[in-house]
């Protein structure tokens, strides 16, 4: 049931640990997190301490060992497969570190598919894609395919595809982690833009301090465990 | 719902220009089962054709569509199972539109002898105009002439029959039967022509004369052995032979698929021969098939992560990938069909099997076969491809919405 919040993401006493064989991995130890609507929030850490593993509950990717996690006032952890492919579609953008554009498709076709599966109409998802592959300063590139375009280049599709149909909660892994210091800046911006214009919550998970300097509020991992929770000067 | 309506259309465009993401792999599987759908459909219209060509050969030897005996006949079929000539009742059912043709004749076991040799046969007393589209004889008199009406005193014997008796054209021979009074009847006939046809086991098998002059010899008066009956289609023979039973209920009045039961045997046999070929020839596919598709989902078991992820769901990627398989399937059919139709269309002409004709017609095939395109063939052929096809697609489709998205996205 879906309820009206104050909080985009709440995370209750969540775990997570990967089993293979007779190896069990504690990925995630008793994670209690609320990150407010509108937040631009950073989560940090050495690699393994499980930024990506809480991107994917958060998003409904994965699911938890233990606890709760309620997004936009919906409990990920008890929905389908179904539902969950229905909470993404209409209120979560990704985006990922290695892009995952789908090969077939163009760049505006690309960023259309979000809008097409939603049931938005030809004609205004033309437009949409054609405005916000302006924003992202990728115009003129709109009938290429992934293939067919640079790294910094397929995440600002990544980006636009996230962001067009405006979503609640955009989860972003590692965003800049394969781009030049002037796109990942200008990127960054981009993201800020759309944060403080459209009143989208944001949760990052980065190497990059660039991003942290973004960032609002900064959300260390170690070990699977919060080890700090501070929001920025 | 909006999102059901949008959907297939971006189902479609996916799949289509996933199928052209490996133009070799895809081509080389849509030849494969073009060629199956081909093979399927040629050796149905060569099949069809050699069992139509058996069946009207039979029908013309002597069968036609419909017979008319007196009841014992068809078990002895002897002189004292005879008939009265046609009535009135009888008559007008004959000349319903429905009858092509119809002759009545006289048939019964006999003896023909030469001054060398004898042979056992059937004489057939006919009305040499009554027989015109109602069987074989009339056209295969290929030496002297073909009988000229039911008086006629000569006699037609086959070609094979006439060099057993080492007797020939002009010569005399001697027919014996046994005749109303139960006595031998015999006469002396003058051969006034040979026939040739095939099977040539029919060569040997019958003797040819007036029906009046059979009369004659066997003391039978009008009386008659058999009234043979052509209709206009030999496959709905129903009509007529209900007309025919109603003016003459106390004949035994059968269609051919009675008289030649091995002949409805055959066609069955037929059928079953062409559904168990179609199944080898799509198992054979269907590997093919499965193997691609498998392929293709473990190639883009990311991309199906990312679509779940991007909130399509699962049913909409077993949907994607059964659309892959649909199209496949549906290119394969069109080309493989074409395919057929030119080739069949290229042996309108026949296929000679003359090099090997003598073993063929033992077992009842003739030397030339027609293929006949049967569009019942064609659409049991397609509508098993398509069918079969798209369930041996459900296992890659099923394997490509089960993937769960973290797994999916996160394989390398």
């Amino acid at each position: 049931m879906e309820k009206m919040t104050e909080h985009a993401v709440v995370l209750r006493h969540v775990s997570k640990i990967y089993r293979q064989d007779t190896l069990a991995v504690q990925a995630l130890t008793d994670i209690n997190l609320d990150i407010p609507k509108k937040e631009l929030a950073c989560l940090s850490g050495p690699s393994g301490s499980g930024k990506s593993t809480l991107l994917n509950l958060i998003g409904g990717l994965d699911k938890p060992t233990s606890g709760e996690i309620t997004v936009d006032g919906s409990r990920v952890d008890l929905l389908g497969k179904a539902e969950l492919a229905a909470l993404r579609l209409h209120k979560i953008g990704f985006v990922f570190q290695a892009y995952n554009l789908i090969p077939v498709l163009t760049a505006r076709e690309n960023v259309e598919f979000v809008m097409q599966l939603q049931g938005i109409g030809p004609a205004e998802r033309h437009a949409r894609a054609m405005d916000i592959l302006k924003e992202v300063d990728l115009t003129g590139l709109e009938d290429r395919r992934p293939g067919e375009l640079s790294g910094g280049q397929q995440q600002r599709v990544a980006v636009a595809r996230a962001i067009v149909s405006e979503p609640s909660l955009v989860l972003a892994d590692e965003p800049t982690a394969n781009l030049d210091s002037k796109t990942a800046q200008a990127l960054m911006e981009l993201l800020v833009h759309m944060n403080q214009e459209h009143n989208v919550t944001f949760i990052f998970s980065t190497h990059d301090k660039l991003v942290m300097d973004f960032s609002r509020r900064l959300i260390k991992l170690h070990d699977g465990r919060i080890v700090e929770d501070r929001m920025r000067e | 719902m909006p999102f059901e309506a949008r959907s297939p259309p971006l189902v479609v465009t996916l799949a289509w220009r996933n199928l052209w993401r490996h133009v070799r792999r895809t081509l080389m599987i849509l030849f494969a089962f073009a060629l199956g759908v081909w093979s399927m459909v040629v050796i149905a219209a060569i099949s069809r054709g050699s069992m139509e060509q058996q069946l009207d050969k039979a029908i013309l030897t002597l069968t036609g569509h419909i017979q008319l005996h007196a009841p014992g006949y068809r078990d002895d079929p002897a002189i004292e199972y005879r008939f009265a000539p046609p009535d009135a009742a009888l008559r007008a059912a004959l000349a319903d539109r429905e009858v092509a043709a119809w002759a009545s004749r006289v048939r019964v076991p006999a003896v023909v002898a030469s001054e060398r040799e004898s042979a056992g046969v059937t004489l057939v007393g006919i009305d040499p105009a009554g027989e015109r589209g109602l069987s074989f004889i009339p056209e295969a008199v290929t030496e002297g002439r073909y009988l000229e009406s039911p008086d006629d005193q000569g006699l037609v014997l086959g070609r094979k029959l006439a060099e057993r008796l080492e007797t020939g054209l002009g010569r005399r021979v001697v027919l014996m039967s046994q005749d109303v009074n139960n006595q031998l009847g015999d006469r002396g006939f003058r051969v006034v022509g040979l026939f040739d046809t095939q099977p040539r086991q029919a060569e040997e098998a019958y003797v040819f004369v007036g029906r009046a002059a059979a009369q004659q010899m066997l003391k039978m008066n009008e009386a008659v052995s058999e009234i043979a009956v052509m209709t206009g289609d030999r496959d709905r023979p129903e009509a007529t032979l209900d007309r025919l039973r109603r003016a003459a209920p106390d004949l035994d009045i059968e269609p051919w698929t009675v008289l030649e039961p091995l002949l409805v045997l055959t066609q069955k046999i037929t059928d079953v021969i062409l559904i168990i070929w179609y199944t080898i020839v799509f198992a054979a596919m269907s590997f093919g098939l499965v193997n691609t598709l498998l392929m293709a989902v473990f190639e883009r078991t990311r991309e199906f992560g990312l679509f779940q992820a991007l909130g399509m769901p699962p049913r909409h990627i077993l949907g994607q990938v059964l659309v892959e398989s649909l199209v496949l399937l549906l290119l394969a059919l069109l080309l493989g069909n074409l395919a057929a139709w030119a080739t069949i269309a290229s042996l309108k002409g026949g296929i000679d099997l003359s090099a090997v004709a003598e073993g063929m017609e033992l077992v009842g095939i003739a030397p030339v076969i027609y293929p006949a395109w049967a569009p019942a063939d064609m659409l049991a052929a397609n509508a098993l491809v398509f069918v079969l096809g798209i369930a041996a697609s459900l296992y890659p489709a099923w394997r490509a919405a089960r993937h769960v998205p973290v797994e999916a996205i996160t394989r390398v």
